[in-house]
């Protein structure tokens, strides 16, 4: 991968959901985006404003709309569906039941993620060095996970499937990281744990990552690129010189700029102590 | 009456029907509880094995352990359509298995061509075990046959399950929107898996129709339910953790469920009621669960309703 040379580039992208009825939603406008090699972007808005959908589209849950266009490495992918574009993306939901499989073990699951993108074969799953390699992956967590390998994911916390997860979207090195409000329902610990692996994984290994958050203050701190989208499109783009300084009301007072609206949104604000994984950030 | 000198017999009995039957079991464990595809081609499949075996063994003069291997064959075939028409067409997976059980009835009745077909002065895999391991007693073959069955299917399956692509097929069970996010198309593991079930439910119907020496186009008819009631009791009795023991206790609530049924039948029980019994202890094994939470007042996600 060379430096300075966008990764990914999506181009017109837009999803209408209901099309024809009275409860259409334009949930993408438009959306064109470069994203560098090694880029670390956290995406801020409100509720409806297409944050999820944008990271569905660039996963292939949906295709594209009228002539959008997806290029991952100069290639485009705009048509593959979501299981073929996996081998280059690695995702966490909010919800962390949605990353793990229950009914198997911690070493199942990561044996499924670990080939991700490739083809699978008639050999056992698990082995002892693909379980030397889940250790060392499971370990920075400091959750204990790496002795309990054959333990059911079912019978782990909200929390330690959610590292989980995280872990397991790594694992295959994927080229991009999509990370959808993946702390938002966790515990202030496990949710400052999966931060900090977060961090690591996008700043130190230089995974390119795209963060989807509800938290402001999340959003300032980490990541080199800020982005905030508004009814479908992207109303704040800023990069790691201008977002330094910058103070959530900045932040709020850019947003009425960009979009011409009064900030409504209390749920996007701030409120110290009050949001989950926020207070000792 | 139950005497006692019955009793040796009742449980060999039970133990051989255990394995034959406990093939419908691991079919019926492999789509409703490992890919949560709840398939009722399965009656069929049953029928279409027998039907397989049967006529190739008394029509054809296949040898009859290749007709065995045919009817597995032949119930890979009816899965694999199943599973075509949930996955490629859109059917919903009951519907799909409803359609291919009436369609399947016809074929099966084209097969045979006449309802039922007598094997008792044909050979068998059975007759033909016993000439060449010098067994004599009816029970005492049959049991060898079935359990060399069971055994082989057994271990490839706790084999299989363990596999790269066994782990994938387990997974689109639990949890779909992960195996598609690891790169696998969850149209070809629900394929295979459905593939493989009716595959092995026909086995299990090409063996029991040389075992009771004919095949009958209704032979299958209750068998997604009784397979559904013995892997329920097993999963109840031996409480089973990992791809092993899931396995063995299908066959252990086979065995058990066949116990039960002869007992119920030799102390007097009319052989008509049994399908309502069976029905009955589904119910109830379905029921605890929720029956239980509900007096513990905890809150309880929504059944799946397929």
């Amino acid at each position: 991968m060379s430096e300075n040379k966008s990764l990914l580039r999506l181009r017109r992208i837009s999803k209408v959901f209901s099309k024809g009825t009275g409860d259409q939603v334009r949930a993408l406008d438009g959306i064109n985006l470069d994203v560098d090699s090694g880029d670390y972007i956290a995406i801020i808005g409100s509720n409806g404003a297409g944050k999820t959908t944008l990271l569905n589209v660039i996963a292939g849950v949906y295709p594209p709309e009228n002539g959008g266009r997806i290029i991952v490495n100069d290639k485009e992918v705009s048509k593959l569906s979501e299981y073929r574009r996996a081998s280059y993306i690695g995702r966490v939901y909010q919800d962390p039941h949605v990353g793990t499989a229950a009914k198997m073990s911690i070493e199942e699951n990561m044996a499924m993620a670990l080939l991700r993108g490739q083809p699978r074969g008639l050999r056992v799953a698990t082995n002892k060095q693909r379980r030397e390699v889940f250790r060392v992956a499971l370990a920075p967590l400091g959750l204990g996970l790496e002795n309990r390998l054959s333990a059911l994911v079912g019978t782990l916390s909200g929390g330690q499937r959610q590292a989980l997860a995280l872990v397991m979207a790594t694992l295959s090195n994927p080229a991009i990281l999509l990370l959808d409000e993946h702390i938002a329902t966790l515990d202030p610990r496990t949710a400052q744990i999966v931060l900090d692996l977060t961090d690591m994984i996008a700043t130190r290994e230089k995974m390119t990552t795209i963060m989807v958050t509800h938290n402001m203050e999340l959003a300032l701190r980490h990541g080199n690129r800020l982005i905030m989208m508004h009814k479908g499109r992207i109303v704040v783009d800023m990069n790691q010189e201008q977002k330094a300084n910058l103070t959530i009301h900045d932040l709020v007072v850019a947003f009425e700029r960009a979009s011409g609206e009064e900030f409504v949104d209390d749920s996007v604000l701030l409120r110290p102590g009050n949001v989950v994984g926020t207070s000792d950030l | 009456m139950l005497y006692p000198a019955d009793v040796g017999h009742l449980l060999g009995f039970s133990l051989y029907e255990g394995l034959a039957f406990g093939f419908v079991a691991i079919g019926v464990y492999l789509t409703f509880r490992v890919l949560a595809f709840p398939d009722l081609t399965v009656d069929a499949s049953f029928a279409l094995g027998g039907a397989v075996a049967a006529v190739l063994i008394a029509d054809h003069d296949v040898n009859p352990f290749l007709a065995t291997l045919a009817a597995l064959g032949a119930g890979l075939c009816a899965g694999l359509a199943t599973s075509l028409l949930n996955t490629k067409l859109k059917i919903p997976a009951l519907l799909a298995g409803i359609l291919m059980m009436v369609g399947l009835y016809s074929i099966n009745l084209r097969i045979m061509g006449q309802p039922n077909l007598q094997l008792l002065r044909e050979p068998s895999i059975f007759s033909l075990t016993a000439q060449l391991l010098g067994l004599e007693t009816r029970l005492e073959y049959r049991l060898v046959v079935a359990g060399v069955l069971a055994v082989v299917v057994f271990f490839i399956l706790n084999w299989f399950l363990r596999t790269e692509i066994g782990l994938a097929l387990r997974a689109t069970g639990d949890n779909e929107q992960m195996v598609r996010g690891a790169g696998i198309d969850t149209d070809k593991t629900t394929i295979l898996g459905v593939s493989i079930a009716n595959g092995i439910v026909a086995l299990s119907g090409g063996v029991v129709a040389q075992g009771q020496g004919f095949s009958d186009v209704n032979m299958g008819v209750g068998m997604i339910i009784t397979g559904l009631a013995s892997v329920i009791i097993g999963e109840a009795l031996f409480r089973p953790k990992g791809v092993a023991r899931l396995l063995l206790a299908a066959f252990g609530g086979t065995f058990v469920y066949r116990l039960v049924i002869s007992i119920a039948l030799r102390i007097g029980m009319r052989a008509g009621d049994l399908k309502l019994i069976t029905a009955v202890i589904v119910i109830i094994a379905l029921a605890i669960p929720y029956l239980q939470k509900r007096i513990r007042r905890e809150w309880l996600p929504p059944a799946p309703r397929w």
